[in-house]
Order: C-alpha cells, then sequence, then structure tokens
C-alpha cells in the first residue's frame, strides 16, 4: 500500500536481461545522452533546486564538521551526555528493530494468509502512524501511556517512552515490505513439500522464511535508520531527560539552539553516515535479489 | 497453500490485532475522546483564537507551496530518469532518495547552515537582497519541500515504466511536439500516481514537524505552523487546545489515507 512513505521499494526489482548479464553493467558500458535541449533545460532547472535545496546543505553539514577537524569529533563524541545518548538511541532501535521482525511478519502474515472481518479495517491502520505527524504520534501515546493513562501505565520521561516511540513509528516498515513477497509466494512449492510429508514448521522455516528474508531485512534496515532519526513523537513523551530519555536527534537540536553549529554538524554527520550506510545496503541486498531471482 | 492449526492461527491473529490494537488504534482512539471530553464548543474556540487561525493559514500556505513545488519537480524528474538517457542517472535515482533516510533535525540543520543570514553559505548575501529564509516562510517551505521531495517521483517512476513509451512515440511520429506528447499522452496515464503522489506530499507537508522546529524562530503569529503549535499549546499547559488541534492534523491525515485507500483497489486486488 503506501510503500511510498515507508521508503520500501526503492528500486522496483528489473528481471535479469535474457542473456543473464547483469543490466546495470550492461548499460553502464555504453553511456549515452539521448537529452534534446527542453529535456536539459529541465535537467538544468531541477538540478539546481536540487542543489540549492539538498546536495549544498547536505555538504554544508559535512563541510562545517570537517572544518571543526578531527578533534571536534573526539570532543563531541566523548562527551558523557552525547554518549549516553547514542547509546540510548541505538539500543532502543535494535530491541524495536527486533520486536518489529517479530510483529511485522506477524502481521503480515495475518493479513495476507488470514481471514475474519474487520481485516480491511487492520490493513488501515498499520499506515496510521505514517501518516500522523510525529507531535501528534507522541500526544496520541501519551493519551494511553502518559499521566492520565486508563490503563494506568505512566511510561512518560522513562527510556520506555523511547521505545514506545520508535514501535510507533516503525510499525508499517516490515509489514509493508513483508506483505507484497507473501502475497506473490505460489502455493504449489507448499504444496509440493506437504504432499512430500513435510509438516507445517518444516514448510514455513525451509519454504516461506527463506523467501522472505530479503523482505524482512530491508524492513528492519529502514525500520531501525527511521528509528535513530526519530525526533517529533519523543519530543513530548520522553521528555528529553539527559542521561535518561534524550535521543541523538534531540541532543543535535540542543547544539543547533545553543549556536554551536560546528558540534551540531559532528554529530549529524555520524547520522548521515548511518543513513547513507542503511541505502548502500538496501541497495546491494535489492540487486542481490533481483540478481537471484 | 499450507494450512495453519487453528491454536495457531488465533494465536497469531491475536497477537497481530493486540499488538496494533495497543500501540496504535487505542491509543488515536483516546487523543479522539480527550478532544471531545468537554464539548464540542471548547475545540471550537479553539479554532477562533487568532494565533491558532495564523498557524493554521500558515501550516495550508506552506504545505500547498511545497507541494506545488515538489509536485513540478517530482514529474519532470521522473521523466527524465526513466525516458532519458544521461550520464549521472544512476546517482541521481539514488540522491532524489537520501531526503527520505535524513532525521528531520539534520534536515533543518542543513538548511541553516547554508541559509542563515549570520554565517551562513548563501544567508547573508540573500539578506542583503531582501530575502530571509531561515526563520521565516522561505525556510520552512524548503524544509517541507526537502522532507516531501521522493513522494512523487517514488510513485510516477514505476508508473512511467509500466505504461512504456509507445503511445509517446506514435505521437511524436504523427507530428505532436513535446508539450503536446506531454498533455495530451504522458500526463493523462500517469494521472493517478501524479494524485497519489500529491496526497501523499500534503499528508507528509501538513504534519512536518523537526525540520521545521529547526527553521523556524518558534514565535506566536509569526511562524509557528499547526505541528509546532501543538508543542507550544502543551508545553504551556494548554492541553485542550493541543488535543483539538492534534486532532484536526489526525483527521486531515487519515483523510488522505483514506483517499489513498480508495485510489488504490484496482492495484490491491
Amino acid at each position: 500500500m503506501s510503500t511510498a512513505l515507508s521508503g520500501a521499494t526503492i528500486d522496483t526489482a528489473r528481471p535479469a536481461s535474457p542473456q543473464g548479464r547483469r543490466p546495470g553493467r550492461a548499460k553502464r558500458s555504453t553511456p549515452r545522452n539521448t537529452l534534446t535541449p527542453g529535456a536539459g533545460l529541465g535537467l538544468g532547472i531541477a538540478m539546481l533546486w536540487f542543489s540549492l535545496l539538498v546536495l549544498l546543505p547536505l555538504s554544508a553539514i559535512v563541510a562545517t564538521a570537517a572544518a571543526g577537524g578531527w578533534e571536534n569529533y573526539v570532543q563531541v563524541l566523548q562527551n558523557d551526555q552525547t554518549w549516553a545518548a547514542l547509546k540510548l538511541t541505538v539500543t532502543q532501535a535494535v530491541i524495536v528493530t527486533l520486536i518489529n521482525i517479530v510483529m511485522g511478519t506477524v502481521i503480515a502474515w495475518v493479513l495476507v494468509r488470514d481471514k475474519f472481518p474487520g481485516k480491511a479495517i487492520l490493513n488501515v491502520i498499520i499506515d496510521v502512524p505514517f501518516a500522523l505527524p510525529t507531535i501528534v504520534a507522541g500526544l496520541v501515546l501519551l493519551a494511553l501511556y502518559g499521566p492520565n493513562s486508563p490503563i494506568g501505565i505512566n511510561w512518560a520521561f522513562t527510556p520506555n517512552a523511547v521505545l514506545l516511540a520508535f514501535a510507533f513509528v516503525t510499525l508499517p516498515f516490515i509489514v509493508r515490505t513483508v506483505q507484497p513477497v507473501l502475497e506473490e509466494l505460489e502455493a504449489d512449492v507448499e504444496e509440493a513439500a506437504a504432499s512430500l510429508g513435510a509438516n507445517r514448521f518444516t514448510i514455513f522455516r525451509r519454504i516461506i522464511l527463506p523467501s522472505l528474508v530479503p523482505a524482512i531485512f530491508a524492513g528492519a534496515a529502514l525500520s531501525f535508520a527511521r528509528a535513530i532519526s526519530e525526533f517529533g513523537s519523543l519530543v513530548l513523551l520522553s521528555g528529553s531527560r539527559p542521561f535518561e530519555t534524550e535521543v541523538v536527534s534531540v541532543r543535535v537540536l540542543s547544539f543547533i539552539e545553543n549556536g554551536s553549529y560546528a558540534s551540531a554538524a559532528a554529530l549529524a554527520s555520524v547520522m548521515l553516515a548511518v543513513a547513507l550506510f542503511v541505502i548502500v545496503v538496501l541497495d546491494i541486498v535489492q540487486r542481490w535479489v533481483a540478481h537471484r531471482g | 497453500m499450507v494450512k495453519v492449526s487453528a491454536p495457531a492461527k488465533w494465536t497469531l491473529r491475536l497477537l497481530a490485532v493486540g499488538y496494533v490494537f495497543f500501540l496504535v488504534a487505542w491509543p488515536t482512539g483516546l487523543l479522539a475522546y480527550r478532544t471531545f471530553e468537554d464539548g464540542l464548543s471548547s475545540v471550537l474556540d479553539t479554532f477562533q483564537e487568532p494565533d491558532v487561525q495564523a498557524a493554521l493559514k500558515l501550516t495550508a500556505e506552506v504545505a500547498i507551496i511545497a507541494v506545488v513545488i515538489n509536485l513540478v519537480f517530482g514529474v519532470t524528474i521522473s521523466i527524465l530518469l526513466v525516458r532519458y538517457e544521461f550520464p549521472g542517472k544512476r546517482a541521481l535515482s539514488a540522491m532524489v532518495d537520501v531526503p527520505l533516510s535524513v532525521s528531520p533535525v539534520v534536515v533543518g540543520l542543513a538548511l541553516v547552515l547554508v541559509y542563515n543570514g549570520r554565517d551562513g553559505w548563501f544567508g547573508p548575501g540573500l539578506e542583503e537582497n531582501g530575502v530571509i529564509v531561515i526563520f521565516n516562510t522561505p525556510g520552512l517551505v524548503m524544509a517541507t519541500c526537502f522532507v516531501a521531495l521522493p513522494l512523487v517521483i517514488r510513485e510516477v517512476v514505476p508508473t512511467l515504466h509500466e505504461i512504456g513509451d509507445d503511445q509517446e512515440q506514435a505521437a511524436r511520429s504523427l507530428g505532436a511536439n513535446a508539450p503536446q506528447t506531454f498533455w495530451r499522452i504522458t500526463l493523462p496515464s500517469i494521472k493517478w500516481a501524479v494524485v497519489y503522489g500529491v496526497v501523499l506530499s500534503l499528508a507528509r507537508s501538513v504534519g512536518e514537524f523537526g525540520a521545521v522546529k529547526v527553521v523556524s524562530s518558534n514565535l506566536r503569529g509569526k511562524d509557528l505552523t499547526a505541528t509546532l503549535m501543538v508543542e507550544n499549546k502543551y508545553q504551556n499547559f494548554a492541553q485542550e487546545q493541543a488535543y483539538a488541534i492534534a486532532f484536526l492534523l489526525v483527521l486531515i491525515s487519515i483523510a488522505c489515507l483514506v483517499v489513498v485507500a480508495l485510489l488504490r483497489p484496482k492495484t490491491d486486488d
């Protein structure tokens, strides 16, 4: 459904060319330019805007961070408060990603293989965390898990709040990457396995799970990346207490508000590097899947 | 297809429904309940406040400008990426997805570093010419454009691949020029992908918080958007008003979801 918001399908996997060569390689050996003058002008204007909006500002972060030199990095990362924020963010993001691997796969399974009244509603609710503004997501979670909780759970301003916010905003990623793969699975392979005497667990482990692994992995990478960069949903929910509930992006914001752009840029460039790493890994996984399948 | 035993089926079903209920459905429902706890009139009073009205107006303005920019940019880039070959195409195709993976706070910082009036790369020069970007509406628009940038492209590119260029070539061979081919052939066939991309961009633009917070001066009535207003109200102990604005934002985002769901059934079945 809305993979667009999830960032799930970065490149649609294209079938391998008949000769069995990798299509990307074949194209690269003959660099062509088919731009008409009009299209060239369009590309020029689009690139100018893209540079002013995205490329230059992102380079400014790298340049500002690099201008501070190595000492600046060491100083920022050795700061106890920053280190605590990094540790908290990464730990909670890993826990949430593990939860998502299990729950995302279960939800995708139920959405594809199960039938019950209200399933369509469940399918729409999965997208709510993508559509909801992050600040509202925080407010929504506070309603049930805050000071006035009707079920008596008050997780506001505790590390659990961070976990909760991450789980909320990353819920759709694995569901939406696994769901289409599960829909495409051929039933005959499973039936063949069953007719040859494989029990249900064996079929799941040997037939279904291997075909889901790339999708689960892609979704997990996206949900990890989203979790470590999360900001809005935590503002009201976690209280951003130093050493307790402060995450990396809040730390960046406080550097910005103090006017120490060099420190903010150093920490931001670390976050950019992680984001870039995830994009590259995803690209490799997708090419590998496209190549294999 | 392998059958799951009845207990396993019920366990999985309960697990999935329970998780989503406790994490998303109940909290969201509770927000709606809290909003109307004190009756409809207090909600309506909130929207009478000049500050709130200014914030909503600003949000609408910023979102519409950003969506229009992203629409034009997105369709242009999509057509270039699918229909033309040029050096650096693969790099560009990877780069347009970057905004999805960058933290909103980092987006804000990036824009501040280039466009702030004190020591930004372009900021001082622009301010001499009377253009103030950071702590002003242009900054809000840029931050919003940045975060919603890939949404139209990601919808239109697969559709363009799917429809192929046979019809466009036919139109060209019959003497249509480039604009005619675009308006008469290409645009009608990617229409729904464009609409879908626009709806998603609109939802994202209205709801952006982090990036906007960094580039905004956070002054009421000046450049406070609706999402910033929710934070501002909540932290100033005006919880009912925060709930009311948040509820409006929930309605907008759910409306966007419904529109998308209504547009999409053809491809899902």
